[in-house]
Order: C-alpha cells, then sequence, then structure tokens
C-alpha cells in the first residue's frame, strides 16, 4: 500500500507532553467462550523498557496484537501518546502503525526476499526514496545488528539468531517510536541471547524509543527491563522493577518468578481423584 | 433426531457464512487488481512464471497423452462408419470445447493451485502476513492479488497449449500410426471447427483460470497456520476446484450448446 | 537480480508459447469454410424442412462456399421455413431456376445449402426468390419408407 501523503485528519503526533506512551484501560477481550482479559489496566512509559510477562497462555501475544489494533478488544480503551486506537480509521491505523516497529517470535522474515530486501522492504513499501538511500539505510541498519555482511544472503540460510537480528534491523528501518519485541530470546544460544539483550538495550537508549518485550524469560527479561508486569487470569498481577518483583510478597509472583514448579499455578492438569482412578480400575 | 436436525442446521449455515465471506474475498481481490496490475507489474509477471511456465510440462506430456488416446478411441469408433477421415475432428471438439479447459484445469489445480495455498499458507503460519500488517502493507495486494492474477492470465495460455499439442498427439497416432490421410485429417479439422468453438475453449479458460486461483489463494489465506492445516489446505484447493470447475463445466456447455 | 531476469525470459517464453498455440488453434483449424465477402446480394429460399440447418451455415456451388445463411424464419401463413442468404457479389451469374437443396458435410458435419445450376439465361439479383428447393432429409421418414416398402416387398 504506498503511502499518500495527505490526509484529511492528519494523524496527530504521539503527545511528547504524556509520560505513559500507551495507556490500557480496564480491557475486556474473550476469545469465543475463553475469556483472556478481564479488566486489565496497564500504562507504558515512555522511553523505557516495559517487560510483559507470564505464564504460558496468559494472552501476552494477544495484548500486542490489541495494542496495535490487529484485534478490537470487547470493552475498555488502549491509548497510544494520548489518542484512542479504537477512533482511528484504516489510514490512521496504518499510519500509526507505521510508528511501530515489530520483532516477531520467529524473525517472520519474507521468504522469497534477499536480507537486504527483507530489511528494505518497508522503505520500498511506504516512502519513496531513492535506491541508493535505500541501501544507505538498509546497510546502516544491518550494521547495527552487526548482519551488514549477510545482505546478500536468503532467510533460510540464516540461523535463528541471526534471522532474529535481521528482523530487528528491518523493525527499526522506519526509525520507530516503539519496538515491540515479542518472546525474543525463545530458543536461543547463550550467545545469540547476549547479543540480543544488548542491541535492545542499546538501541532502546541511543535511539529514546519505548521498547515493550513480551517475555516469559525472567533471567534474560530482568536483567534489561525498567519496568514489568506479570500478567495473570486475565489482569496484572504484579508491577514493579525487576527488584520489586524479585522480592514481592504474592505467591504467584514468586512461583513465577522463581520458577517454582508447583503453586498458585498448578502442576497437576484438573484429573479425578488419583486414588479411586488408580484402585477403581484394579478393582475392574 | 433433533441434535441430527440442529447439525445440519448448523453445517448450512456455517457453509453459506464461509461461502458468503469467499465471495467479499474475491470482491477484494477483483478490486485490487487493476490497480497492481498497473503498479507493481513485476510481481504478476514472476507469479505468471509460477503458476504458467513451471506448469508447461506437466500440461504438455498430459496434452499430447490425450489427443493420443483421442486418436485412438476415435479412430476405431469412426471405422465402424468409414468415417476414419473424421478423427481430427472428433479429437478437436474434445480438446478445444471440453478437454482442454477442463484437464487443465485440474492439472492447473493440481500443480500451480496447490502450490499457490501451500505457499501463502506458510506465510501465514510464520507470522510474514502478520508482519507485514504490522508493517502497515496490506497484504491482500501485496501478496494475494499477484498471485490470482498470475493463474488468471497463465490459464488460457496453458489450455491453447494444451490443445495445441492434444491435436499434434491425435496427428501423431492417426496418420503415423493408423494411416489416416493427414491432408484429410486436417480438412475434416478446418471445415468444421470455427471460431465459435475455439471462443467457448477460450471462454471456459477464463472462467476456470479465475475459479481455481481464486480458490487456492482464499484456502491459503484462510489455512488454520499449522503444519497440518496447511496440508489440508492444499487438500481442499484440489477437490473443491475439481468440483468447481465440472459443475461450471456443464452449466458453460448447457448454454453455448 | 539475476533471479528476476530468468525469471522474466521465462515468463515471455511461455506467453509466447501460449500465444502461438491460440494462433495455431485459430488459423490452422478453423476457417476451411468460412466465408466473408464484402459485397454480397441477398436470396431467398423456400423449404418444407430444413432439418438442422443453421444460421451462418454455408451456401455452396459445386462444392465452392460462395455465400452464407444470414436468417431462418418461419411462415406463418404458408408454412413454410424460409431462408434467407447472401451470395458473393462476383457469383452474378448464377440461372434463376438453379435449385437449392440442404446437404449434409460428411458425416459428423453440419448441414449447408448446395445450389445446382440451372439452364436460364437470367440471373439471380438481390432479392431474388429460389424456385426450385428440396429440404432436408429426414432420417425417420427415410427409415419409414424403407419399412413400408419391404413390406410390401414381402406382400408379392
Amino acid at each position: 500500500m504506498r503511502q499518500e501523503p495527505e490526509k484529511k485528519q492528519q494523524m496527530k503526533p504521539l503527545d511528547p507532553s504524556s509520560e505513559n506512551l500507551i495507556e490500557i484501560h480496564d480491557l475486556k477481550y474473550s476469545r469465543g467462550h475463553r475469556v483472556i482479559f478481564e479488566g486489565l489496566n496497564l500504562n507504558i512509559k515512555r522511553g523505557e523498557i516495559t517487560a510483559l510477562m507470564g505464564p504460558s497462555g496468559t494472552g501476552k501475544t494477544t495484548l500486542l496484537r490489541l495494542i496495535t489494533r490487529q484485534l478490537i478488544p470487547q470493552h475498555g480503551t488502549i491509548h497510544i501518546g494520548g489518542v484512542d486506537i479504537a477512533t482511528l480509521n484504516l489510514a490512521e491505523l496504518y499510519q500509526l502503525r507505521q510508528r511501530f516497529g515489530m520483532l516477531f517470535q520467529n524473525g517472520a522474515l519474507l521468504t522469497d526476499l534477499s536480507v537486504f530486501e527483507n530489511v528494505a522492504f518497508p522503505l520500498r513499501e511506504h516512502t519513496k526514496l531513492t535506491n541508493r538511500l535505500i541501501r544507505h539505510v538498509v546497510l546502516t541498519k544491518l550494521h547495527a545488528v552487526g548482519l551488514r555482511g549477510a545482505a546478500d544472503m536468503m532467510p533460510s540460510e540464516l540461523s535463528g539468531g541471526m534471522a532474529r537480528r535481521v528482523a530487528l534491523a528491518r523493525a527499526m528501518v522506519m526509525d520507530p517510536d516503539i519496538l515491540i519485541y515479542d518472546e525474543p530470546f525463545v530458543g536461543l544460544d547463550p550467545i545469540s541471547m547476549g547479543v540480543i539483550v544488548r542491541l535492545v538495550r542499546r538501541m532502546n537508549d541511543t535511539l529514546g524509543i519505548t521498547s515493550i518485550i513480551v517475555s516469559h524469560d525472567v533471567a534474560e527479561v530482568s536483567t534489561v527491563a525498567d519496568c514489568s508486569f506479570l500478567i495473570s487470569g486475565g489482569k496484572v498481577a504484579a508491577s514493579g522493577s525487576p527488584d520489586e518483583l524479585r522480592t514481592a510478597n504474592s505467591e504467584l509472583v514468586r512461583q513465577f518468578m522463581h520458577g517454582m514448579a508447583d503453586g498458585p499455578v498448578a502442576f497437576h492438569y484438573h484429573a479425578p481423584d488419583y486414588e479411586e482412578q488408580l484402585l477403581g480400575r484394579d478393582a475392574e | 433426531m433433533t441434535t441430527l436436525l440442529r447439525d445440519l442446521y448448523n453445517t448450512s449455515a456455517e457453509f453459506v457464512r464461509t461461502f458468503g465471506a469467499f465471495q467479499l474475498f474475491s470482491l477484494r481481490l477483483i478490486r485490487h487488481s487493476p490497480g497492481i496490475l498497473v503498479s507493481r507489474f513485476d510481481l504478476v509477471v514472476k507469479q505468471i512464471f509460477n503458476t504458467g511456465a513451471l506448469s508447461l510440462v506437466i500440461i504438455m506430456v498430459c496434452g499430447l497423452f490425450v489427443g493420443g488416446v483421442l486418436g485412438l478411441q476415435g479412430y476405431s469408433n469412426l471405422a465402424r462408419f468409414n468415417a476414419e477421415d473424421s478423427v481430427g475432428v472428433f479429437a478437436a471438439f474434445g480438446l478445444i470445447k471440453e478437454l482442454g479447459p477442463v484437464i487443465t484445469a485440474l492439472l492447473f489445480a493440481g500443480r500451480a493451485g496447490t502450490s499457490l495455498a501451500s505457499e501463502i499458507g506458510l506465510m501465514k503460519a510464520t507470522d510474514q502476513l502478520s508482519a507485514m500488517e504490522m508493517m502497515a502493507v496490506n497484504p491482500v495486494p501485496r501478496v494475494l492479488v499477484p498471485r490470482f492474477l498470475g493463474g488468471v492470465i497463465a490459464m488460457p495460455f496453458l489450455v491453447a497449449v494444451f490443445s495445441m499439442v492434444g491435436l499434434f498427439g491425435t496427428h501423431l497416432v492417426a496418420v503415423e500410426l493408423l494411416s489416416v490421410d493427414v491432408g484429410a485429417f486436417w480438412q475434416q479439422i478446418q471445415i468444421t471447427v470455427d471460431m465459435h468453438d475455439i471462443n467457448e475453449g477460450i471462454f471456459k479458460s477464463i472462467v476456470f483460470g479465475v475459479a481455481a486461483s481464486m480458490i487456492a489463494v482464499w484456502e491459503g489465506y484462510n489455512a488454520v497456520p499449522t503444519a497440518e492445516g496447511v496440508g489440508r489446505a492444499t487438500t481442499r484447493t484440489v477437490v473443491i476446484t475439481a468440483i468447481v470447475v465440472l459443475v461450471f463445466d456443464f452449466m458453460i456447455t448447457a448454454v453455448m450448446l | 537480480m539475476q533471479q528476476t531476469r530468468s525469471v522474466e525470459i521465462g515468463t515471455g517464453l511461455f506467453v509466447l508459447l501460449g500465444m502461438g498455440a491460440l494462433f495455431f488453434l485459430t488459423t490452422q483449424t478453423t476457417g476451411g469454410d468460412d466465408f466473408s465477402a464484402d459485397e454480397t446480394y441477398r436470396v431467398e429460399a423456400r423449404f418444407e424442412n430444413i432439418g438442422s440447418l443453421r444460421n451462418r451455415a454455408p451456401v455452396a456451388m459445386s462444392g465452392v462456399t460462395i455465400g452464407r445463411v444470414t436468417s431462418v424464419r418461419f411462415d406463418p401463413v404458408t408454412l413454410e421455413a424460409v431462408v434467407q442468404f447472401v451470395i458473393d457479389s462476383q457469383f452474378d451469374q448464377i440461372p434463376d431456376d438453379s435449385d437449392a437443396s440442404i446437404l449434409t458435410s460428411g458425416i459428423l458435419g453440419s448441414q449447408y445449402i448446395g445450389l445446382r445450376a440451372g439452364g436460364s439465361d437470367t440471373y439471380f439479383e438481390d432479392g431474388s426468390e429460389v424456385l426450385f428447393t428440396q429440404s432436408a432429409i429426414v432420417l425417420e421418414n427415410l427409415i419409414g419408407k424403407f419399412l413400408v416398402n419391404a413390406g410390401s416387398k414381402d406382400e408379392d
């Protein structure tokens, strides 16, 4: 979709004064019969790295999709830079999405394009920059993630860590205000993980952007996040800096932060009484 | 009993709903088509190559043998009336009006249709379509429409190639193998076949091309984003395309006869 | 990018092959009997039974196509089929007592009008009517006649 330069209602610039870049208020969302969020309240501060953590299946990825309006909540509001995203029309929505950079779980590089073309993709689709300028920008971003030498390779030739770094370069190529990382540490070896962690921190600080990391890797995330939210049961169970969470009193928080096998999130999937089931069968 | 009725109702309602969604989807594809033809013709060219040029081998091989079979069958049946010279007409009518469009469409669904469906399904399963949406690029005109247009444009050419190669197959069998007079063979064809028949074949090829491409793209786009889901989408592509093509063939033939 | 170039070449070849096939089909398989002329004149003929004669069927003389049927109607008053056809103007010396029959071309072929020359010194013109016509042979009548004949032979 080629970008039209003027719209009748120009997308309001993200309100620079507010401290909270993203405000989520009383969010309710269900998919079919499953209730995923029940009155979620959450604020993401500008310029910080915010972590969204929680046990598997609490809907962290769903929350990301709600923030980018790929999904629409049944109730509640989401404000980005002071603008209620539910009021945006399609053109404004696409404009808003250009302020985001998103890093998907498995990179989600376009398999029929080279690394260079993948990173150049948003530029080619949304801007009218000349090939020379595009080349300049792309190589700069690839250099920032350390993969300038891989520019001509195809995604199928990259390792997981490399693919994710390319995806990061692509997410940054339009100089977004908000970078979202969906499970960036999953399946990486320690070295690659260290690289990504370092990149996340450096990007955020040097570019003055706001970062949101969705992850359940407590250890890694805690080294990098300024503020963390623990989401469970469709609501925010706890929030604060990593240190605050680690020393929290709540049982749930403790189970999660310290990786304990059993606690409020039960180990045993719901089953009939153990003794009865075993002995009952024997008796037959 | 009531559960049976309720299931029947649910299935029918679901079918109608899916059918309606399919119509809306088709309209979206068609709406974006002229723009894409003009602005991103390079994408369309690539897809014509993928669906058309890469299908040539199977189309030509099958065409040759279908023509040959028509020659054998036609000859043996027409010989009873001492009308072997008309074997060319028999094959030409069969190929140009019916077998060319229909068999090509079925082969197309099997080779190109499944390729389209699985490719798109895989892009969905690996979040590539989502990533595009996130980058504020609408995946429908960027990914789906070029593939749709590529199939639509490639089909009539494939059908023409099939019919032509088929006639050569008949020629080989009839003239070389069964000693039908080559002059009589072609002359009978030229006298009896006219543009009306060729137009019918071309019209069918366009209709089938639109149907097959639309179904393949739809199935891929709506596949469950897992490996199993993609596999199922490719199967459904072939099955649904086959049914739709044969039903349309019947209707078109009935109208144009 | 090298990849795109070979794709483009491949696509170009494919489209050329396809167009060649279409061209082949339209030129080599049709047209043997097609009739088109710039200048024509109209003639009418009435038949008791036109069989499966269609609009645009050829009109031939001595086996050569010289014209084409333009309309087939039914006259509710005389209860006959009225066939209008046109003849290429360069053939303007067809005796006006020639007769028109409905013949079948080949076994699988369609029906056409065949003109057989008469001996008159005046010729067909625009608006002429053919006086002597022979209807199409209907298979059922033929079989009927055959059976009747066979039956009467038995009686002897």
